[in-house]
């Protein structure tokens, strides 16, 4: 479970979350959508501990993420991320690139890291990619390499930070579906997107962040179909 | 071939010679390999640790890149023989040049490890990978491998900086030639031999650099 209460962040004096809460359950699907400077990716960078907060507290699986007394590395084996650049390791190959991770910080040995690897490569439909570089990828491609990459840790929670912004549209399907199939495999999942259809679609819970604030939060069927907000019907009447 | 070049070089003055090419590839050698060692932490001390560390480091780091290597190697042997510590001329160089790569070669590092992204380096610390970790297996790898050709210039200049160890008295490749010039009189022709050897060293290293990074650098 990933409970996060009252959680402020600022960058100097701009503030950009003023009070989240937000209990993720585990096998839930949480997207977050809401307007650019909303804070949303924020919130995930603090989830991960990659951001400091100034307030409030997040707990994952009951160990505060922010407490100086935490091993912040070995609690973020349990929250994979994906990244709207998708941040591939430039300098090693496909199967390198999600192999590392599991050699260098799971210890597994070299061979069972590639095999695990290969495993998860095959399951976002990249067998056939294994030796080639990042470089050599589509966006899609690489977007599901960093995917893989996050899965090979076997984290319980995937935290994604809106992996399609970057991606052609034609590219923007295929990985789509990559999550979808997770949300369908029971990964407890926090998606920052601008995919409307995909939160409507995958999501067993949207939230709808606006300047700092969960303006409005519920089931799919209430928060896009039938918004209770003025904010969140103008900014789904902008975007769908 | 004394006939036909009309010079008085004997085939022991070549080998003169290549003994003095061995002594600028060795100190070339000491000073690259130390240098480098030094220069990558020095390099990742400047870049990750602090603003104030890196201020004092740059400090230090200043003074040796912007006095000549000439006054440094004078000064250097001069000082360790006053302090009652004197070394060979070799020694000497090996030091000075030492220290002169490292300075350099650490300016390339701070810049390769700078070029790295901040969201590649935040993409491994969130898979689990320790600070360490990611210095070792990301921000390192990738960051040398930009700074690479500036590396290879460096060291090949490196090369041809240490004839000026011979202001103290050690044989390497120029200071060879000059004592034979001294003797045959014939200076254009042993200065374009030697050309030709310092050609004959940097060149297969640019060469194989160029190859290096051709199949490993993308």
């Amino acid at each position: 479970m990933i409970d996060i209460r009252a959680v402020q962040k600022s960058f100097g004096s701009l503030e950009v979350l003023k009070g989240i809460d937000i209990t993720v359950q585990k096998g839930e699907v949480l997207s977050i959508i809401g307007a650019s400077g909303s804070g949303k990716s924020t919130l995930l960078y603090c989830i991960n501990g990659l951001q400091p907060i100034q307030g409030g507290s997040i707990h994952v699986d009951g160990i505060d993420v922010h407490a100086k007394s935490t091993n912040i590395d070995a609690l973020r084996q349990k929250l994979g991320m994906v990244f709207q650049q998708w941040n591939c390791f430039p300098h090693l190959t496909v199967l390198e690139n999600v192999a590392l991770a599991p050699r260098v910080v799971l210890r597994k040995s070299k061979a069972e890291a590639q095999d695990l690897a290969a495993r998860q490569l095959e399951r976002v439909g990249l067998a056939s990619k294994l030796n080639n570089y990042p470089s050599e990828l589509s966006g899609g491609q690489q977007q599901r390499v960093a995917i893989a990459r996050g899965l090979a840790m076997q984290p319980s929670y995937m935290l994604f930070d809106e992996v399609t912004s970057a991606l052609d549209p034609e590219l923007v399907g295929e990985v789509l579906d990559t999550m979808r199939m997770l949300a369908e495999d029971g990964m407890t999942m926090i998606c920052v997107t601008h995919e409307i259809g995909f939160a409507r679609d995958v999501s067993d819970r949207v939230a709808f962040f606006s300047q700092g604030i969960v303006e409005e939060i519920g089931p799919p069927e209430q928060v896009i179909n039938a918004p209770e907000k003025e904010r969140t019907r103008a900014f789904l009447n902008k975007v769908l | 071939m004394n006939a036909l070049l009309n010079t008085s070089l004997t085939g022991n003055d070549m080998l003169f010679l290549l003994k003095g090419a061995a002594g600028t590839l060795a100190l070339t050698a000491i000073a690259v390999i130390a240098g480098s060692l030094i220069g990558v932490v020095l390099g990742v001390v400047r870049a990750e640790r602090g603003w104030l560390l890196d201020r004092v480091l740059g400090g230090l780091c200043d003074v040796l890149r912007s006095v000549p290597l000439l006054i440094q190697l004078i000064l250097f042997n001069s000082f360790v023989s006053l302090i009652g510590f004197p070394l060979s001329a070799f020694a000497s160089g090996a030091i000075v040049l030492s220290l002169y790569m490292a300075v350099n070669c650490a300016e390339l590092v701070k810049a390769g490890i700078a070029s790295v992204p901040r969201m590649t380096r935040w993409a491994s610390r969130s898979l689990g990978m320790t600070y360490a970790c990611d210095l070792r297996y990301i921000v390192l790898p990738i960051g040398l491998r930009t700074v690479f050709p500036s590396w290879v210039g460096l060291s090949l200049a490196i090369m041809k900086d240490s004839a000026l160890v011979s202001v103290l008295g050690f044989f390497e490749l120029l200071k060879s030639s000059q004592t034979l010039i001294t003797r045959t009189q014939e200076p254009l022709l042993l200065l374009l031999i030697v050309g030709a050897f310092y050609f004959a060293l940097s060149f297969p290293i640019a060469r194989l650099a160029a190859r290096f990074e051709r199949s490993t650098l993308r």
